[in-house]
């Protein structure tokens, strides 16, 4: 154990690196940081569209998308795409259920579309999720916005919006909660037993 | 799910997921610019009919281009099958080939289930896409997915299944499956039509259709299968037609939310009239639309996931 980092986590135990306020004032943080990076405001031009990847990135999308109408007076459209028929693992597990895909009415073609996801890691799911829209349409730009990098990317990826930045090993496991699906609100650390 | 040969035995759980693959595609490939996912790239599927069809092997073909698996289509005219080879040699020749996924349609009743014998340890998978007078899986999953889109809920819901169904691995197939997702069955049809061991199946059986009507959620109606049939099973087609036809007036005896399903093909003033063919009530364009997804998802289950640990 003496090895181990100092604030490492034992097997089996969780540490809660945010609680359910911290929560709310990262994602109230990060929807400033979109109103400012997109120029929204009452003359700007059509606003980004941003799209939640299931389950947990559509919750933070819905989140997000509350806080900029809040914040800015203008309601982004939102809506869901589900990444699970462009992984790159799909041949190496059971099964995959698929998500829902739900694109807002107004559709992608020549907007600036934030792809919102709750942990960044490899960054694999970001490259099927950039796969994904190609099929829906042409942004005029794609941004990241994520509530935890945890580090350890496989890709050349990284995010526009990052809520925390969270040094980790490879055998520890993020988990954001939140309440619609969780019970609560809460990002927690778990040793995964090395098996990650 | 390693093949997909009868809806007899399927368990209701993988169904019922099968269902839900189906709708999230459909859901996710409405609109769309780009009407292909590569979920499939690199898998090979070979479409094997030793019968006619058109919009069955249509749509796997479709379902399987959409998933970007190549698909390679067989048939017995064109193929050694003219020259006298065997199913059993045909079947190990196109997994020899390397088809990951052979879809069957043969006269013979089982012949999905010898084939899948005879791959078995070879890693192709085997989907039953009509074997004579036993079963046609896809069929009625899409014949459940279009009730399910249509009447939110398929618990506790009442079909009849109408006219030949001794001939019809349709009926077959829809008897396991709605039973399976706790649909009630009525069979209606001639006593000449209905088969032996009926007694058997999960179903109540009627001789009266207009005594069934009133009490419908859905009615799918067969078609009379001529080509199998050899002998008198009813006095004349005009009978036929009178006693088990679904005409306008009969439509009028359901209630107003029924749906009425027909696998194809049609013949129109025979089984069912022109009018409820066309009839805003007439699901038949939305089973061949639901038949792509389906099988897409029935594609999806069998040859997506990894190899050795297929559920």
């Amino acid at each position: 154990m003496a090895s181990r980092p100092r604030d490492a986590t034992e097997p089996g135990e969780e540490r809660e690196l945010l609680s359910a306020g911290d929560v709310a004032r990262t994602i109230a943080r990060m929807a400033h940081q979109v109103i400012e990076k997109t120029a929204l405001g009452a003359d700007s031009g059509a606003p980004p569209v941003l799209l939640g990847i299931p389950t947990r990135g559509t919750s933070l999308a819905g989140r997000l998308t509350d806080r900029i109408a809040e914040f800015s007076g203008v309601h982004p459209p939102t809506g869901a795409l589900d990444i699970t028929l462009y992984r790159d693992d799909l041949r190496r597990r059971p099964t995959r259920p698929l998500a829902s895909t739900r694109l807002p009415e107004s559709g992608i073609d020549d907007r600036v579309v934030i792809l919102v996801d709750d942990v960044l890691f490899s960054g694999r799911t970001v490259r099927a999720a950039l796969d994904a829209l190609r099929d829906h349409g042409r942004p005029r730009a794609v941004q990241l916005a994520v509530l935890v990098d945890r580090g350890h990317r496989e890709f050349p990826i990284r995010a526009d919006y990052v809520g925390k930045n969270v040094p980790t090993s490879r055998t520890e496991e993020v988990h954001v909660l939140f309440s619609e699906v969780d019970g609560r609100d809460a990002v927690v650390l778990r040793d995964g037993g090395g098996d990650a | 799910m390693k093949h997909l040969l009868a809806t007899d035995g399927l368990d209701p759980d993988l169904a019922s997921a099968v269902l839900d693959t189906a709708d999230e595609l459909k859901k996710t490939l409405l609109g769309r610019e780009v009407r292909k996912l590569p979920t499939l790239r690199g898998r090979t599927v070979i479409t094997l009919f030793y019968e006619n069809s058109t919009r069955t092997r249509v749509s796997f073909e479709i379902a399987g281009k959409w998933m970007s698996a190549d698909v390679v289509n067989v048939s017995s005219g064109g193929s050694s099958v003219g020259k006298g080879e065997s199913l059993r040699d045909t079947a190990l020749t196109l997994s020899a080939a390397g088809a990951d996924c052979v879809i069957i349609r043969h006269p013979a009743s089982g012949a999905a289930h010898r084939l899948a014998g005879w791959l078995e340890g070879t890693g192709t998978s085997v989907v039953n896409a009509g074997d004579g007078m036993h079963e046609h899986p896809t069929q009625a999953l899409l014949d459940a997915a279009t009730l399910r889109e249509r009447l939110g809920t398929l618990k506790g819901r009442r079909v009849a299944i109408v006219g030949d169904v001794l001939h019809s691995r349709v009926a077959r197939s829809n008897i396991h499956l709605l039973a399976a997702l706790d649909v009630e069955v009525v069979l209606v049809a001639p006593p000449t039509l209905l088969p032996a061991g009926v007694d058997a199946l999960p179903v109540t059986v009627s001789h009266e259709l207009d005594a069934e009507l009133p009490a419908l959620d859905a009615v799918m109606m067969l078609r009379v299968q001529a080509e199998r049939m050899h002998g008198g099973f009813f006095p004349s087609a005009r009978e036929y037609s009178i006693a088990y036809g679904l005409t306008e007036a009969r439509l009028r005896l359901m209630p107003e939310h029924a749906v009425v399903l027909h696998p194809g093909p049609m013949l129109r003033g025979m089984e069912i009239s022109s009018a409820v063919a066309d009839a805003p009530v007439s699901a038949i364009t939305e089973q061949v639309r639901n038949g792509v997804h389906v099988r897409m998802a029935v594609l999806y289950h069998l040859l997506a996931a990894a190899g050795g640990e297929r559920d």
